[in-house]
């Protein structure tokens, strides 16, 4: 069923734009991660304009972890402390994105940044994720103990000053190094466009030692705050937030979200890392192979304005 | 489409009936279907139809060896667009070359009863602009505005481009003559048709020379919801932006609700 579009000016299947907003909420519920990163490409695969797409994707994360973070929040695995530093770290992050962007974009090399940055940012991740998970998951089929949560076991970060307990995550580390992960994360967000949940996620894990059963929630409320805002700031400055696909994505997102985030529940941290991970790869490949492989047409136009 | 076939023929009867008298050479009458298409949820592009017939109000015209030909051009909104080219760069292909184009037309049909270089000759079809190809479109180039030759591949991959979107048409079958003077076209308009004015311009030729031409328009406006939409976010985008935040979270809490199992 065709359904027109108002402020995309085009008319799309309502059935395909639903599907594609369950399978990408079952994957932000799962994983705790906004999906904007799978989100967008597919939008703009099938024809809307790109600044339309990561205007409305924006509401639509917003959405899903709502749903999300409601959820985790019944199960008492939102670390609201926790989240509320980042997020005082992803504001100024945030801040210094969009102004670099603005740079990039007069100096005219904007595409070709965030083509190399998602290759690299993906696949590092992704890779690394990947190799971690299918250690642990090896180490534990040969009998030996789960990676040890070594409660006292310190890094340099934790002998930074300014520290602060977070009861519900169950540690005790400075705020310095908190803000400086939002901080990266509202930046890389601003320049690249996505909420950065699959970057947040485990860099919680890995510097902060924030166990596996908070960290979704926790980075799903400032997935939340972010993209809320995003939706706000789209709308106001640039009108290209089309309410009728975000409420078709949204509608297809929460219902995806709440099956995703049982799936997630009740599977072993390791196996839903290395999920993640392959899936963060996955997307990194298949940004390197575009930029690697001569493109079908060359030239490509785009009313000005919109993108 | 019975329906616009029927008006149109009670309107052409009208015409015959009403309007032969001693003018130009020539009378050149049209009338299209349709003066607003409206876009409405449902909306995937749609068909406008023109009729016209022309009329020989002299013997000498009545004596025309050959035949009528006409050219119909439809040209939508006046749009900027930004074209660009990818290259290789270090092992890399990214957007190297681009090229503006500033107020072509968004929507730019050339619809005629056989192909325009068979209709005139090659000075004129240049002069009054009537293939596809030989648009005027201007483009930023460094301070200058202006156009340039036919097969440059900018210009050339613009059109293609356009074509492809069926934003840019050239039929060469798109006008019917139904008699020797009276004439039928079909002007296609896809659902990415932008919202605007469209103009209608009919040419009549006769042995190669343009006879008369009258021009006529259409809009394309949204209706309704989506027009609604359309003005919020454009006039309240701070407030729009706000419901949309609102809607966002009432969607996640509604779903939390009701997917609620503890």
């Amino acid at each position: 069923m065709q359904i027109y579009l108002p402020i995309a000016d085009l008319p799309v299947d309502i059935f395909l734009v639903l599907g594609m907003g369950l399978a990408v909420g079952f994957i932000s519920g799962m994983f705790g991660i906004g999906g904007g990163f799978l989100m967008t490409p597919l939008l703009i695969f099938i024809g809307i304009s790109p600044a339309v797409a990561v205007a409305s994707v924006a509401s639509h994360i917003a959405a899903s972890s709502c749903s999300g973070v409601i959820s985790y929040w019944r199960r008492r695995t939102v670390d609201l402390a926790l989240g509320l530093m980042l997020l005082a770290g992803g504001i100024l992050g945030t801040a210094v994105g969009v102004w670099l962007f603005t740079l990039l974009r007069s100096l005219g090399q904007l595409d070709l940044t965030i083509g190399v940055s998602y290759v690299l940012l993906l696949s590092a991740v992704g890779g690394l994720m990947v190799n971690e998970s299918v250690r642990a998951i090896l180490r534990q089929q040969q009998g030996k103990p789960a990676t040890p949560r070594r409660g006292g076991a310190h890094t340099w970060l934790h002998g930074l000053p300014l520290k602060m307990r977070f009861k519900r995550s169950k540690i005790y580390v400075s705020a310095i190094p908190v803000w400086m992960i939002g901080f990266i994360i509202g930046f890389v967000g601003a320049i690249m466009g996505i909420g950065g949940g699959f970057l947040l996620v485990p860099m919680l894990i890995y510097f902060l030692r924030v166990p596996t059963a908070t960290v979704i929630g926790t980075s799903m409320v400032l997935t939340l705050v972010t993209m809320a805002s995003a939706t706000v700031m789209h709308a106001a400055t640039n009108h290209l937030v089309d309410a009728v696909l975000a409420l078709i994505l949204m509608v297809g997102g929460v219902i995806g979200a709440q099956f995703g985030a049982r799936a997630g529940q009740n599977m072993r941290g390791e196996r839903l890392r290395l999920l993640l991970g392959l899936l963060v790869l996955a997307v990194g490949l298949r940004f390197a192979f575009q930029l690697v492989v001569q493109p079908d047409d060359l030239y490509s136009i785009r009313m000005l304005g919109a993108e | 489409m019975t329906r616009y076939l029927t008006i149109a023929a009670v309107v052409l009867l009208a015409i015959l009936l009403v309007a032969i008298k001693p003018a130009a050479a020539e009378r050149l009458v049209t009338s299209i279907s349709r003066h607003q298409v409206l876009v409405n949820s449902n909306f995937t592009g749609t068909s406008i139809v023109l009729f016209g017939t022309v009329e020989p109000d002299t013997p000498t015209a009545r004596r025309r060896a050959t035949g009528y030909d006409l050219v119909v051009t439809v040209t939508g909104p006046k749009q900027t667009i930004v074209e660009r080219r990818k290259e290789r760069m270090l092992g890399i292909w990214t957007n190297i070359g681009e090229r503006t184009f500033l107020n072509v037309p968004s929507y730019l049909a050339v619809l005629s009863n056989q192909p325009v270089e068979q209709i005139t000759n090659a000075d004129t079809v240049r002069q009054l602009q009537l293939g596809l190809v030989d648009k005027m479109l201007p483009q930023q180039l460094g301070s200058d505005v202006g156009d340039v030759a036919r097969d440059e591949p900018f210009r050339a991959n613009f059109i293609r481009l356009k074509t492809q979107h069926q934003l840019y048409v050239q039929k060469t079958n798109g006008v019917t003559l139904l008699t020797p003077t009276v004439f039928r076209a079909e002007i296609s308009l896809p659902a990415e048709a932008p919202i605007g004015n469209y103009d209608v311009d009919v040419k009549v030729f006769a042995d190669g020379a343009l006879l008369t031409r009258t021009s006529s328009a259409f809009e394309i406006i949204k209706v309704g919801f989506e027009q609604f939409v359309a003005t919020a976010a454009q006039e309240y985008g701070l407030l729009y932006g706000l419901t949309t935040a609102m809607m966002a979270i009432m969607t996640g809490w509604f779903a939390a609700v009701v997917f609620r199992r503890d």
